[in-house]
């Protein structure tokens, strides 16, 4: 983000359009206009207005009456604020007036006329940091003799300021030239470049006062001192003050205000030492030794490393490079002869230093973006020009310029038929260079050679020549086409696709409602689930910097949250609910950098809904996706569910999950109803299994014959196990076997259930006669009563 | 006995006309044309008769009999009809009571955007191509050009899993593995979840689903881009929809742009949800950076391309004029129940 004062650009731009076609044009450059801030925006018809007189208001001890010269008529005030006295100059809201706290009208205070309201800060909506002559508490008096009857907002210099979102490969436009010449480019005006016009008055050279040394110029390939004497630390004028606070950054004093301005300015951080504290006379540019410790200027101890570039002296470091300067040798209220650095610094190792002690400076944001080392002797020379011209110091002559690694501009030819064919364009090749000149490139017209401006790293090749061309072109007048002439694709979905699409129907059909869960967890969720500690489970993939320690672990199960949009919604006092997920559990592989990631259907239940419904719904998927060979059986292996409800899935002999209820203790743990259900399945293996070939077979054409047969039988027997023995033995005229009743009770001894069942036979090729049917009747019952001893009821 | 056949005619009419009910009209029928009823009586008693009466009695008979019986099918009909109206009349329900609902769940919002994403773009020939979620940093950064120490990773604020295992943080990442296997011409979209580590709030989540696009083949132009996002953001967002392109930074394309919708609600005018832009930004795109290409074994000097990234959760708080991001992830069966 960079904030522009409007007044600041216009320095070296002429911005003659609307702000807001300003910031639309900008935008489709590349600058994005964020907003624009106008300081003055909320207020009109607030004057300069001088007291006359001060008297107390006859009723109230608090209120005092004020006579005010307002220019062209004499207004009686009534006014609270107890800073203010006869001769001062303050800031009126005339009746009429707006402000940011409404509008101000003739009132009566106590029964006193009063026909405005003198200002403080907050009324008008500024800071300290924009006003910092401004009293804590009570109006504002002006110091600088305005005009009685002048507008606040001329006077004040309250002015749009434009936020501009700047992208990271974009260093040169963090500052006001380099925003301005996108402008100049953009609005196509002229660019004044600044003139910057050194007076070196002090004596001697800066060699004689000071020597640098570079001893990584792989990390530092340039640094540039200048020395200041007789340097007089006070506040900087306002204009500069207002300026900075209106760019974002605190007014501090002459010389740390001057070294902010320039870097606004420029783009070039700069910092400020004071000379006296640099022992030896002699910077050197190097790593921190092991051990090493520096406090920075907001007072912290920080620990170095031989990895992060540090300023130092003879004996000490005094600043870590293009992050943030030493308390050491900071610049106070006594210093009188002070070094001015202005240094390119590797943005990488700016970058990782700043990660590492902490520290996020607004040199450092920079830096890390990589700087022009081209940039740096314009930069020093402007703070010296300041500081001439603000009387804070003489500039003795003459910069050490430590220079080791230059900068490599970088060339490339210009071919326009590549650009046009990227963009799908026909721009013509002169106003291509027309354009890269706007841009400072310099180009050679007959080999089509151009050369980078070295404050533009982010030209490298070709693509990024067609990206300068096309953002002045606007992409907006590229025309759009569809792949013409190209040969056509078949879109279509894969049959995994296909596969979940029709997993996710029959939910829906089925009346179930999809959520949607994040796929990191806490590992406490493992004891909530009752998994004992050795459980595969708990073998996750793990966060190293997770956003706290409740999403610190990829989900080896959904179960957890499942559970939690249960919880969710039982809460909040919604009475039933029917859910399901379609979304991944991580599993870690042994010797494998990535997890197997498994999709999953999660499918939970509570409210009106027991086991059968559950089993029902993956029965009724698992007919929809014409899946075979399917098998329930009873497990009490799963710590999370309850041992007596619950039913393993598997399909051709591969284990697909688990569905059942959930275990009371962790359902409780979950703040979950009891009679919760939940199923877990890989859905891998169903549409691995699942057949979507479909033949028809002929309608039967003769007709069924069916049975009723009750029996009585041991309690433990399974209904699946009955029925096992009723297939087998029915044979091939056995068509159907619907089970219809099951009882346990009065009737029926203890430890044993009465089952009952409708049984239909069928032949394909003639009419059954009842003899038939009979004899495959008998060797059913028989089979029911040897191999599980049942015994037939009447 | 002519007279007799007239009374008789008479009698029957008459008693039709009373009759009130079906089963009393079938009473009738038998009073008078049963096998003991009064007709057949009558006819009996022609024996007497002589030859030359005989033909014309019989004719008048037959034609009381052929009388009596339209009547009576005439009069069965009325009363048909009657008790079916009655009936019906007690049948009457309200029919402003509610019906009777077979319970049918729904789609979660994000999969109904996505879904319609899908759609748009197999129409327009592209596959559906995913990748894992846990992956290697070469195919979430490095591939993509953005080199270890790159700024981009900040942007970004990535989960490590460790220091060569992230959680991707856009699925441009499948883009790199499609490439590596599939050579051009390659037209695919990437959906999937994606990670970054943003604190919850109202328009944030450290979890989101994406939508990439890639198509790689010879020729391929910017005014492509342009004009597959045209129909892209025509079919999702209607068909008075305009799209601008704003020029960004993406390491992994150049030129690369920002590409913003007309405001869904005030239709480009300004208001509350675009904050009086009248654009909104819903994607981010580019033409593939030639070291992208080259990085996948794809020649940038024969081959171009293009890619576009959206997020499906700011489109679809958008869609449904959805205020909180959170609202997506908690699945309160209030909020699911309204899409
Ligand atoms: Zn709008």
């Amino acid at each position: 983000m960079m904030k522009a004062p409007i007044s600041w650009l216009k320095d070296f731009v002429d911005i003659k359009i609307d702000l807001k076609d300003y910031a639309h044009a900008l935008t489709l450059s590349g600058s994005k206009v964020e907003a624009i801030e106008d300081l003055g925006e909320s207020i009109e018809k607030v004057v300069v207005g001088k007291i006359l007189s001060m008297e107390q208001h006859p009723d109230a001890d608090k209120l005092r009456i004020a006579q005010v010269d307002v220019g062209n008529e004499i207004l009686q005030v009534v006014t609270g604020a107890p800073n203010v006295n006869t001769g001062d100059l303050i800031p009126l809201a005339l009746p009429g007036a707006k402000l940011p706290g409404g509008t101000i009208k003739v009132s009566k205070l106590r029964g006193v006329e009063s026909y405005g309201m003198m200002c403080s800060i907050e009324e008008l909506n500024l800071t300290k940091d924009y006003l910092p002559d401004a009293p804590d508490d009570g109006v504002y008096v002006f110091h600088n003799n305005p005009a009685v009857g002048s507008d606040v907002k001329e006077t004040l210099g309250l002015e749009p300021v434009v936020d501009f979102e700047i992208t990271s490969n974009r260093p040169d436009c963090f500052s006001m030239i380099g925003l301005a010449r996108e402008t100049a480019v953009t609005l196509k005006e002229q660019f004044r470049k600044p003139e910057i016009v050194v007076k070196e008055e002090g004596n001697g050279k800066a060699s004689d006062y000071v020597s640098v040394e570079i001893n990584n110029p792989d990390l530092c390939s340039r640094y540039a001192a200048r020395v200041v004497t007789n340097v007089k630390i006070e506040p900087s004028p306002a204009w500069m003050q207002r300026r900075l606070a209106a760019a974002g950054m605190r007014p501090i004093n002459n010389i740390v205000d001057i070294t902010n301005y320039v870097m606004l300015e420029m783009g070039q951080p700069m910092h400020a030492f004071d000379l006296k504290c640099v022992q030896g006379g002699r910077i050197i540019v190097r790593t921190a030794t092991e051990n090493e410790t520096i406090t920075t200027l907001d007072g912290q101890e920080r620990q170095l490393n031989p990895s992060m570039l540090v300023i130092s002296d003879e004996n000490r470091a005094v600043a870590i490079a293009g992050v943030m300067g030493g308390e050491n040798s900071e610049v106070t209220d006594s210093t009188d002869i002070l070094l001015l650095e202005s240094a390119n610094f590797d943005s990488k190792s700016v970058r990782l230093t700043g990660k590492k002690v902490g520290i996020r400076s607004e040199a450092s944001s920079r830096f890390e973006k990589g700087l022009d080392v081209e940039n740096v002797i314009p930069a020093i020379n402007r703070a010296a020009q300041l500081i001439e011209e603000l009387g804070a110091g003489n500039v003795v002559p003459g910069i050490v310029d430590c220079n080791p690694v230059k900068a490599k501009p970088v060339k490339l030819q210009l071919d326009a038929g590549f650009i046009n064919r990227l963009l799908g364009t026909y721009i013509d090749t002169e106003w291509m260079l027309d354009l890269f000149e706007k841009l400072e490139f310099s180009v050679d017209r007959k080999t089509m050679m151009l050369t980078a401006p070295t404050f533009r790293p982010d030209i490298q090749g070709e693509a990024d020549l067609a990206e300068e061309v096309a953002r002045f072109y606007d992409y907006n007048n590229i025309p759009a086409t569809l792949l013409q002439g190209r040969a056509s694709t078949m879109g279509r979905k894969t049959v995994g696709q296909r596969m979940e699409e029709l997993i996710h129907q029959q939910m829906l059909s089925s009346g179930l409602y999809e959520t949607y869960t994040y796929s990191f967890t806490s590992p406490k969720v493992f004891d909530k689930l009752c998994l004992p500690p050795d459980h595969i489970l708990r073998n996750t993939v793990n966060i190293t910097n997770p956003l706290g320690e409740d999403f610190s672990i990829m989900r080896t199960t959904t179960i957890p949250e499942m559970l939690e949009v249960i919880r969710t919604n039982y809460s909040r006092k919604v009475e039933e609910g029917r859910f399901f997920e379609i979304s991944y559990v991580y599993l870690p592989i042994e010797g494998e950098l990535l997890p197997d990631e498994k999709k999953t259907l999660t499918i939970g239940l509570y409210g009106n809904a027991d086991f059968y419904l559950m089993k029902g719904i993956i029965e009724q998927l698992l007919e929809q996706m014409n899946i075979h060979d399917i098998d329930f059986s009873p497990v009490a292996d799963h710590p999370a569910f309850h041992p007596g409800k619950t039913a393993k899935l598997t399909i051709a002999g591969v284990t697909v999950g688990y569905l059942g209820e959930v275990h009371p203790e962790v359902a409780e743990n979950f703040d979950c109803p009891l009679n919760t259900f939940i199923a877990v399945l890989d859905i891998q293996p169903m549409i691995d299994n699942a057949d979507m070939t479909r033949e028809y077979k002929a309608l039967p054409r003769y007709p069924a014959v069916s049975r009723d047969i009750a029996m009585l039988i041991r309690n433990d027997i399974l209904v699946k196990e009955i029925e096992g023995v009723i297939r087998q033995r029915g044979g091939k005229i056995l068509e159907g076997v619907r089970l219809f009743d099951v009882y346990r009770g009065d009737q029926v001894p203890a430890g044993m259930k009465s089952v009952a069942y409708t049984l239909t036979f069928r032949s394909a090729d003639r009419t059954l006669v009842d003899e038939e049917v009979n004899k495959v009747m008998e060797k059913i019952l028989e089979g029911l009563k040897t191999n599980l001893g049942a015994t037939l009821r009447e | 006995m002519k007279e007799q056949l007239q009374m008789i005619a008479d009698e029957a009419m008459a008693k039709m006309e009373e009759v009130q009910d079906i089963k009393s009209l079938e009473e009738i029928r038998v009073l008078f044309l049963g096998k003991k009823g009064k007709l057949t009586g009558i006819l009996k008693g022609m024996g007497t008769l002589s030859a030359q009466e005989r033909p014309i009695i019989g004719q008048m008979a037959n034609d009381v009999r052929n009388r009596l019986e339209d009547a009576i099918q005439k009069t069965r009909s009325r009363l048909a009809k009657k008790e079916r109206e009655e009936r019906m009349a007690r049948e009457t329900i309200d029919v402003t009571m509610p019906g009777t609902v077979i319970p049918r769940g729904k789609k979660h919002p994000l999969t109904l955007v996505l879904d319609e994403i899908k759609e748009v773009f197999i129409g327009m020939g592209y596959e559906i191509a995913e990748g894992p979620e846990v992956e290697l940093d070469y195919y979430n950064f490095e591939a993509l050009n953005i080199p270890k120490n790159h700024p981009a990773r900040d942007e970004q604020d990535t989960f490590y899993i460790n220091d060569k295992v992230v959680l991707r943080t856009q699925t441009s990442s499948v883009q790199v593995r499609v490439m590596e296997k599939k050579k051009p011409p390659i037209k695919i979209i990437c959906p999937g979840r994606v990670y970054r580590s943003d604190a919850v709030d109202a328009t944030h989540s450290p979890v989101f689903s994406q939508v990439e696009g890639l198509v790689v083949d010879k020729g391929i132009t910017m005014g492509d881009l342009i004009g597959t996002l045209q129909v892209f953001a025509k079919s999702l967002f209607g068909e008075n929809t305009n799209i601008r392109l704003r020029p960004h930074h993406f390491p992994f394309t150049e030129p690369s742009a920002e590409v913003d919708v007309s405001c869904w609600s005030c239709g480009g005018k300004g208001c509350r949800i675009c904050r009086n832009e009248g654009w909104i930004e819903i994607l981010g795109s580019g033409m593939v950076h030639p070291k992208v290409l080259q990085n996948c074994g794809i020649d940038p000097k024969v081959y171009s391309g293009f890619a576009f990234g959206l997020g499906v959760e700011r489109t679809a708080m958008g869609r449904f004029n959805i205020d909180d991001l959170r609202l997506l992830y908690e699945n309160d069966i209030r909020f699911l129940k309204q899409f």
